[in-house]
């Protein structure tokens, strides 16, 4: 057990994340994904600070939280500038820099 | 003994709360889903004894982030009381092929390494406390400046701007709602 367990978890994680990010259509629902994944690559951190014997790992995976959370924040404003551009946010109809 | 219980509960845990994040309809149901997860994971920063990561993460996660993912579901809604827009069914094989395979690559690179096995000692709130304040204070107040600019930036972005205030429009606002044309270009 011990540190592996902790590590087949968070690929478990990171994977649904992967998954997620792929299949959802909603701009909330990819960054609900992103989260996910972001959360599995911060319990990596705190495993490996723990079966190191050191804290680096710990003040890593606090920055990791703490730039996750202005992530959320910059894009949730930029899926509220898609709504009241657009008046959905199904990212898939978003393509007018394609055309 | 009981530690390992511990995990194999929260894991299980984890791992079908985070199955339903990526699976429901609902999207409120997804944010919901999301805050088990994130709560799963502050038990395991538990279970690794990072007391102050834990209580982190339930601060800033749990009541940070998921309230902000509820208002964002909640403000790009179409229509009031419709909330299953979440419509996971879109790309389904390909993004299970995908993430089998991502779980495939790292569970065979976790199986190929040689892992440590050292534990640290007891609870280290005060060690991360001076190593924040000395080996990585620079780290530390570029971060509060990073915030800072996260969230001004985010009110610059998401500001409802007045009609008299055309100057900053850049042109026409663009058509809304296009129907999705099935297999047009891609």
């Amino acid at each position: 057990m011990g540190l592996i367990g902790y590590l087949l978890l968070a690929a478990g994680l990171f994977s649904l994340g992967v998954f997620g990010l792929v299949t959802r259509k909603n701009a909330v629902g990819v960054m609900v994904a992103v989260e996910l994944m972001a959360n599995a690559v911060n319990l990596n951190l705190v495993a490996f600070s723990r079966f190191h014997g050191g804290n680096t790992g710990q003040v890593f995976a606090l920055f990791s939280i703490a730039i996750t959370v202005a992530e959320v924040v910059v894009g949730l404003a930029l899926v509220i500038l898609l709504f009241r551009a657009r008046g959905d946010v199904t990212l898939d109809l978003a393509s007018e820099l394609k055309e | 003994m009981l530690e390992q219980v511990a995990f194999f509960v929260v894991a299980v845990v984890m791992l079908l709360a985070a199955f339903r994040v990526v699976t429901a309809t609902n999207l409120v149901h997804t944010v919901l889903w999301l805050g088990v997860t994130l709560g799963g994971t502050a038990v395991a920063f538990i279970l690794l004894e990072a007391h102050f990561l834990a209580a982190i993460q339930i601060i800033l996660y749990t009541g940070g982030v998921l309230t902000l993912m509820l208002f964002g579901v909640m403000l790009t809604q179409r229509q009031q009381g419709v909330t299953t827009v979440g419509n996971p069914s879109h790309h389904l094989p390909a993004g299970f092929v995908l993430a089998a395979a991502v779980f495939a690559m790292l569970a065979g690179a976790i199986f190929r390494t040689p892992l440590p096995n050292a534990v640290a000692q007891g609870s280290n709130t005060r060690a991360l406390g001076v190593a924040f304040l000395t080996e990585h204070v620079l780290a530390f107040e570029a971060l509060s400046l990073l915030l800072l600019g996260a969230v001004l930036g985010a009110i610059v972005i998401a500001r409802r701007r007045d009609a008299g205030d055309e100057s900053e429009i850049a042109g026409p606002a663009i058509p809304a709602r296009r129907k999705l044309e099935i297999g047009g270009s891609r």
